[in-house]
């Protein structure tokens, strides 16, 4: 047991002789949380709209104002004719172009059918039908403000509603907890991803190899420095996402922390797995990083929701272990439910990270080749 | 000139020498590519939708049937009991709940406004909306049914739309989300692999000590810069182009614009890529430390790029960065050739600001490289 925490120490004077690295280590998550829990949003806000208003009246100009007044569109030009629309969204000044017909506000006033076309560039499909629905929700609104007073019956059936959980409709509440289980897993892995790559690449393994250490002791040992650090940049994420994006605590905080250090102890097994199975440390980084990134950024759940993906990925999904977590994060801190909504989640990580361990301990050879 | 060949050359050798990572350059962005890009879509599928209904009258059977009968909404469950549903909607097994209340055929028979809840699940704000929307959209349906069945009733031409929208959308007619997203997921993929080979390279060369023996031969300053970048380059360019011909197999994605126009826009990208990856593992004395640089630069470039997430949502001090952000130009760039078309003339602008990066960056990374210890 003493030959063990002699090895714990040296790994941790390893991490603390770097000082650079662990600036860097206490620096990055931070940053990253309070840069991308801003960036990243979906909300539509001043996107570019042109207009290409053929009849110029009150009525068409009334709807373009309301429209540009109501935060979610900026009018970047005027267009005088149908082939300037083409032009105008090839140069991505304007992201749709809203086209009112000649005699537009005539035709509306003596109450006949008008039509107002909306063309959205759908090379950006998402934005594209978001700017579509907005607009003609105004236009609706507008619609119905303006029929005669006197009209304004009840309508037969009234629908209320609740928005369960995020009342303000923030996407910080979705976001953010997909920001700390991306940031979590990515840096974990790649802090233990090299441990062993380093010994082996600067010919120290032979040195460790030699040690009374099993190799059960030397995988533990490394993994537990960066265990505690790990846990500091936890706290850390947790008191920003709370004080800057307001991301209420609902559940237990103890329940939270502990599902948090299960999912930091999962992520540096991956790593450490990834570790055992490459020859050197730019092996060991382009798994971890490119291997990693993607899949977790895409497949998670965390910008895209899993449900609207083919039905397939369902099945790929699930042995992505930020997947897990995300779902974890949400209950405990968003809809504030106790661990009887999450014990599945719990034993699907719990199980990976023996997994992962168990097989970096038999995977770890005690032989040179 | 013979000199830097000769650079290219041991670069090409070394990456090369390497199996795994040879193999791996060509094969992790194309298996990537195939696996991401049909994940990747905001496009709801259906809104499972749970009812409550109180009243199993007519007229609540009729507007059960009505949401049904949408594409949008699945009826997959109905109780009658709050906390049931309540519960449901927590476990995330329900996006949705709506409760009829009892009297509610009975209020429409006497003309009285019935009221109808709907409990969303809130958490995705933007699905959030767009189901509430749609439903609204179905009870408006709804609505104009019983008018239409009792002619002359309450306020017809309140409700009855005056103004007729219709949508179009240009230049991706259908909005397949493999169209716009596989060329970033591409650009992704490339820039990654360039960034994290050439920055590692160059700092496995301090770490083993070879630098040494470059810094004692008469290779220039941006001889040897040039000799790091120009094998990524080339390997870059490769895979864009492998990414693209198995992207037009596959997914069937348009290219409407010039090609020689994408590639050289892609080659002025690689170059200020690269310039900031050997910039950093210039600043790096080890390879974990240009390993944590990197990824924090790269997870920055990628996610404020507005490949995932539209531009026009970020703040305008996000805005204001990405004039610096090579990713943004590139994206934005790759979208307008291949899905509209847009010709030198459209995006002369990006393409000037994305060369001026790419010398400022590239001379960044030469002036730091110090041949002296």
């Amino acid at each position: 047991m003493k030959r063990f925490f002699g090895f714990v120490k040296k790994e941790f004077l390893h991490i603390f002789r770097d000082f650079r690295t662990l600036i860097i280590l206490f620096g990055i998550p931070a940053s990253q949380i309070l840069i991308f829990g801003f960036v990243i949003s979906t909300d539509i806000e001043n996107a570019g709209i042109a207009f290409l208003d053929l009849s110029k009246d009150e009525i068409s100009t009334g709807i373009s104002d309301r429209i540009c007044s109501s935060g979610f569109f900026s009018r970047t030009a005027d267009l005088a004719g149908y082939e300037e629309a083409d032009r105008v969204m090839k140069s991505g000044r304007a992201k749709a172009v809203i086209i009112f017909p000649a005699g537009f506000g005539r035709e509306f006033l003596s109450g006949r059918q008008t039509t107002i076309s909306i063309i959205a560039d759908g090379s950006e499909p998402n934005t594209a039908t978001l700017i579509t629905s907005y607009a003609s929700a105004i236009i609706s609104d507008f619609n119905r403000e303006y029929t005669a007073p006197g009209m304004t019956a009840p309508l037969p059936v009234q629908p209320e509603v609740r928005m369960f959980y995020n009342p303000g409709l923030k996407s910080h509440y979705m976001f953010v907890p997909g920001v700390i289980t991306l940031i979590l897993i990515l840096i974990c892995a790649l802090m233990t991803s090299i441990t062993i790559a380093r010994e082996k690449e600067f010919g120290t393994m032979e040195v460790l190899l030699v040690s009374p250490l099993k190799p059960s002791q030397i995988i533990i040992g490394k993994v537990m420095p960066y265990f505690f650090l790990s846990f500091i940049n936890v706290i850390v994420i947790l008191l920003l996402s709370w004080l800057v994006f307001d991301l209420p605590v609902r559940g237990s905080l103890a329940l939270l922390l502990a599902e948090t250090m299960l999912y930091i102890m999962m992520s540096l097994s991956l790593g450490i797995l990834i570790s055992t199975f490459t020859a050197n440390m730019q092996q060991a980084i382009f798994i971890s990083l490119i291997g990693l990134m993607l899949p977790t950024i895409l497949l998670s759940g965390f910008i895209f929701p899993i449900e609207n993906m083919p039905k397939i990925y369902d099945v790929l999904s699930s042995v992505l272990p930020p997947r897990y977590f995300i779902v974890i994060i949400k209950n405990l801190m968003i809809k504030g439910k106790s661990f009887s909504y999450v014990w599945k989640e719990t034993l699907i990580l719990t199980l990976m990270t023996i997994v992962f361990l168990g097989i970096s301990i038999r995977n770890f050879k005690i032989r040179l080749e | 000139m013979r000199t830097i060949l000769f650079l290219i050359r041991k670069e090409f050798l070394q990456i090369f020498r390497d199996r795994m990572i040879g193999k791996a350059i060509f094969a992790v962005p194309l298996v990537q590519m195939l696996i991401l890009v049909p994940a990747v879509t905001f496009e709801i599928r259906e809104v499972k939708l749970c009812i409550i209904d109180m009243d199993m009258t007519s007229e609540s059977r009729k507007l059960i049937g009505q949401l049904e009968g949408s594409t949008f909404f699945r009826v997959s469950h109905s109780t009658f009991s709050e906390n049931e549903a309540r519960n449901l909607l927590d476990k995330n097994r329900y996006d949705l709940i709506l409760r009829i209340p009892g009297g509610f055929g009975r209020d429409i028979g006497n003309r009285n406004p019935a009221a109808i809840h709907a409990s969303i699940n809130a958490i995705n704000a933007t699905t959030a909306q767009l189901s509430w929307a749609y439903l609204n959209g179905v009870i408006h349906d709804y609505n104009l049914n019983i008018i239409a069945d009792n002619p002359g009733s309450i306020a017809t031409a309140g409700i009855i739309p005056r103004t007729e929208i219709t949508n179009r959308f240009w230049y991706n007619e259908n909005l397949v989300y493999s169209h716009y997203m596989l060329p970033g997921i591409l650009a992704i993929l490339v820039t990654a692999i360039g960034f994290l080979l050439a920055g590692l390279n160059l700092v496995k060369e301090k770490e083993a000590g070879t630098i040494e023996q470059i810094n004692v031969t008469p290779i220039r300053k941006h001889q040897f810069i040039t000799g790091k970048m120009v094998p990524f380059i080339i390997i870059g360019l490769f895979d864009l182009a492998l990414g693209l011909a198995l992207g037009k197999l596959v997914f069937r994605i348009p290219f409407e614009g010039s090609i020689g126009l994408f590639f050289l826009c892609a080659a002025i990208f690689m170059i200020s890529v690269l310039g900031i990856a050997l910039f950093i593992s210039n600043f790096s004395s080890s390879q974990q430390q240009f390993m944590f640089v990197a990824y924090f630069f790269m997870m920055i470039l990628i996610l404020m790029s507005g490949i995932f997430t539209p531009f026009e949502s970020m703040p305008s001090w996000a805005i204001k960065f990405n004039m610096a952000n090579p990713m943004a130009y590139l994206i934005r760039i790759n979208r307008m050739i291949m899905l509209k078309g847009s010709g030198f003339r459209d995006i002369y602008r990006d393409i000037a600001s994305l060369a001026v990066l790419a010398v400022i960056f590239t001379a960044f990374a030469v002036r730091r490289y110090r041949k002296t210890a």
